[in-house]
């Protein structure tokens, strides 16, 4: 190592596409310990590191890299949690290609260090191998925080509010604790037990969970206000778009929700082992081309398709899906069927789907996001042969909150309102953050909202509103 | 974990009643709402209607017909052992209140048990209930005292004859619209076809009619969608829009439909379960 320049960028190894594609064992297997060595002395330890700047939590980047290059992985692992409360969640799932290695100056002349592959790699070895031990916990305040929804954002402030003596209680509709990170991201992609070992930690620290707390039913807001000091809303985006044409309703056609939460919460990729059914579609069809149509489609694949298609309106350069997913889905046999929009479904005499009508679409004059618009190419219809259908189109604010809280306001989409700076939302000691303000976003975009609430109501609770 | 109290069987074991300790969800909820329950770690999310519910005691009465895998594995569970999870109240409340006419609740098999917190409810506001319920035979009626004491008047029916009047519930709903009294709502629940003939044949007549479905759901949140229903030739969610709809709105056929989607699962599911435990014993 007498040149750092000359060291490549580490390559992940990873299970072989023709192996992984019918198991939900997770993908990239994660570096050895000389691996991460040597891409962490690839990072030349930048006096004013751009890629700080790129990190929506603002983790001390070459600050855990330094350590983790002299070999001090648990001096590591505690700079990141100093930041983070999940970094083997987000060294998997963070878009880095768009944030901290985007910013890196090594990515102007060639390849970014690895920042997320580093932050997983010390994640794991502090979950494997570090010291459990639990930190010093402040005198207690006394003081009552109840949190609604356990994704990542709902998390982060249990854990910070945890650590500064408050009480926290955090109440989950479904019977698991982790929001879209047990229900929605599959397994060969952020294996549960991970999402679990944090929970636990959480637990172990003093966070209470009650689960199969639908707030809004089994109590609302205002009932929880009466035992609380302050309250943080974090119920995520879990309202699925359909597309509202004809035969949407026949069987084998799912939501991404509906077909993700069977198969990673319910586990139904073990039935009968689980009880939960799920189709197994043999020419599956997805519509949509975000992580979650990704996600979805490899789903499919490893539940035994001869062939799945992601069916997108528009071109590949508009797809969302991080390029990752895209590439790992491709080499796994995933087909693109790109500038193709849908018409209708159709089904037999059972009401199972069996073909989807569309048209082909060109790009014409840039959109509202800025997109060129895909327009339809007139009498291009045809028919694609399908046996399942995943619908995953998006996701919009569910009401449920919302519509049972007076004086909560929401925007035009059904978001709550919240001072992007604090968290507070217009109603006096609720705060909320995560995607049911900004909309389906990032797993650390949720956790940033999360950090900035949790120092909100910590001042609050010490100072008062 | 949520202790089942009591525990009985009726309609020779076909199904089964469990009065379950849940105080929040019993201090909530109100006719017409739900629960959804898990019994076990790789259990199904099951949706079961409140047949009743005592804020007092904190509990909560359900009654099911043992159809398939999950609900025969509830029925193994006896006084003293616990479902895993129990959420709710879920759904819309039924929208009670004083009416003018006669009120007519019908129940169809287990429906029975899902009309009668309604026919309770409408009979405590002041109206005067007809309940009509109605099994195959009459070993498989069921709650025929409770129903009595729910309702100003129970007629009951067996599609043998060996109880009650010989033939359907519609049989003398259609009796009551014949008589020319005013009735304002009929409620029913029950086998999706009994609901449809119901629906056809209160529509003519411009009879209010609320029919409670029973969709394949998951979450119960509206987080989903796989209970979706076409309702007026828009979609509504089951769980969170219902369980209650105009019957003149519903796409029956399209609920039929996908209340077959895993026939050959559950089959499956149901002959591995008996073949490795007692599950499947009395089927
Ligand atoms: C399939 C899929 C793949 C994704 N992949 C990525 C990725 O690779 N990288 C990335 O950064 N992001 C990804 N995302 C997005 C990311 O997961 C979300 O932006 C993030 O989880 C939002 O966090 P949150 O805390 O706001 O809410 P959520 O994670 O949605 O959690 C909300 C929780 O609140 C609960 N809840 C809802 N209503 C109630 C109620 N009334 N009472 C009580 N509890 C309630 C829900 O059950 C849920 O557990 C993905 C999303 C999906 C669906
Ligand atoms: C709001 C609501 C209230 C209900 N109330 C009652 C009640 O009070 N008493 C009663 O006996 N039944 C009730 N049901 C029906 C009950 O949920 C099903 O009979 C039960 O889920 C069957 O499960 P199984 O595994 O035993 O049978 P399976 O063999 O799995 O299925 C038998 C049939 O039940 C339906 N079903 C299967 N899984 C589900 C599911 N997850 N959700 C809904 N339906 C499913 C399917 O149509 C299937 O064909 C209600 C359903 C709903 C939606
Ligand atoms: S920008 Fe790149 S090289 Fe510089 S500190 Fe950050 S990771 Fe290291
Ligand atoms: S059960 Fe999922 S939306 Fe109704």
């Amino acid at each position: 190592m007498t040149d750092k320049k000359k060291v490549p960028r580490q390559p992940m190894p990873e299970q072989a596409p023709e192996q992984r594609r019918r198991n939900f064992e997770e993908v990239p297997l994660g570096y050895t310990a000389d691996t991460a060595l040597l891409e962490a002395s690839r990072c030349i330890q930048c006096k004013n590191p751009a890629c700080v700047a790129g990190c929506p939590v603002g983790i001390d980047i070459p600050g855990f890299i330094r350590p983790l290059r002299d070999g001090d992985f648990a001096g590591a692992i505690s700079k990141l949690k100093e930041k983070t409360a999940l970094p083997a969640v987000c060294g998997r799932v963070c878009p880095q290609e768009t944030q901290c290695e985007e910013r890196c100056v090594l990515a102007k002349t060639g390849e970014a260090v690895a920042i997320g592959r580093l932050e997983r790699f010390a994640a794991d070895w502090g979950r494997t191998q570090g010291e459990s031990q639990l930190p010093q916990l402040p005198p207690k305040t006394g003081k009552r925080v109840g949190v609604v929804g356990s994704g990542p954002a709902g998390l982060t402030v249990a854990g910070d509010l945890i650590l500064l003596g408050h009480d926290v209680t955090v109440y989950e509709a479904f019977h698991k604790a982790g929001g879209v990170l047990v229900y929605g991201i599959p397994e060969f992609r952020l294996p549960k037990a991970i999402v679990q070992n944090e929970v636990d930690y959480l637990a172990r620290l003093g966070v209470k969970f009650e689960v199969n707390a639908v707030i809004g039913r089994t109590e609302t807001v205002d009932e929880l206000l009466e035992r609380h000091d302050a309250l943080f809303l974090a119920v995520g985006a879990g309202l699925p778009s359909f597309l509202n044409v004809p035969g949407e309703n026949l069987i084998g056609i799912y939501s991404a929700n509906e077909y993700l939460t069977r198969s990673n919460l319910m586990k139904a990729y073990l039935f009968p082992q689980y009880d939960t059914p799920i189709v197994r579609g043999k020419n599956v069809v997805v519509l949509g081309a975000g992580n979650v149509a990704m996600d979805a489609a490899r789903t499919a694949m490893r539940l035994g398709a001869d062939t799945v298609r992601i069916v997108y309106r528009r071109s590949r350069e508009e797809m969302p899906a991080r390029a990752e997913e895209i590439h790992h889905g491709e080499e796994e046999g995933i087909e693109l069927h790109l500038l193709t929009a849908p018409v209708r479904f159709m089904g037999d005499e059972k009401g199972r789907v069996k073909t989807i009508e569309c048209l082909r679409m060109e790009l014409g004059e840039p959109d509202d996001s800025g997109r060129r618009r895909p327009v339809p190419v007139k009498d291009s219809n045809f028919i694609i042969d399908t046996d399942m259908v995943v619908i995953a189109v998006g996701a919009n604010a569910n009401p449920l909150i919302t519509s049972t809280t007076p004086g909560l306001k929401t925007n035009k989409w059904g978001y709550i309102i919240a001072d992007p700076e604090t968290g507070k939302t217009l109603k006096p000691r609720v705060w909320a953050g995560g995607d049911i303000v900004t909309g389906a976003a990032t797993v650390i975009l949720a956790m940033g909202a999360g950090r900035l609430a949790a120092d909100s109501i910590h001042k609050f609770l010490q100072t008062g509103w | 974990m949520f202790e089942i109290l009591e525990r009985s069987e009726m309609a020779q074991g076909t199904v089964v009643m469990n009065v379950i300790r849940a105080p929040k969800i019993a201090a909530k909820a109100r006719p017409g709402q739900f629960v959804i329950l898990r019994a076990n770690e790789t259990g199904e999310r099951i949706p079961l209607t409140m047949a009743d519910t005592d804020s007092a005691q904190g509990t909560i009465t359900i009654i099911y017909q043992v159809v398939g895998k999950s609900t025969a594995l509830f029925k193994t569970l006896q006084v003293g052992q616990f479902f895993l999870d129990v959420l709710g109240p879920l759904g819309q409340p039924t929208h009670i209140e004083k009416q003018e006419g006669l009120i007519i609740c019908i129940g169809g098999g287990t429906g029975t048990a899902v009309v009668h917190p309604i026919t309770k409810g409408f009979k405590n506001a002041g109206n005067r209930v007809v309940a009509i319920i109605g099994a195959r035979t009459k070993d498989l009626l069921i709650m025929e005292d409770k129903m009595t004491a729910a309702s100003s008047q129970l007629k009951v029916c067996t599609d043998d004859g060996s109880y009650g009047h010989h033939g359907f519930v519609s049989d003398i709903l259609k009796e009551f619209i014949d008589s020319g009294q005013k009735i304002s709502t009929v409620v029913a629940a029950g086998p999706v076809p009994m609901m449809k003939a119901i629906a056809n044949m209160t529509r003519p007549h411009g009879i209010q009619t609320l029919v409670s479905l029973n969709s394949i759901m998951i979450d119960g949140t509206g987080m989903c969608g796989g209970c979706r229903v076409s309702v007026g030739g828009k979609n509504q969610f089951t769980c969170v829009d219902g369980p209650e709809f105009d019957g003149h709105q519903v796409d029956f056929d399209g609920l039929m439909q996908r209340l077959a989607a895993y026939k050959e699962q559950e089959a499956q599911s149901m002959n591995e379960a008996s073949h490795t435990c007692k599950l499947g014993q009395d089927r």
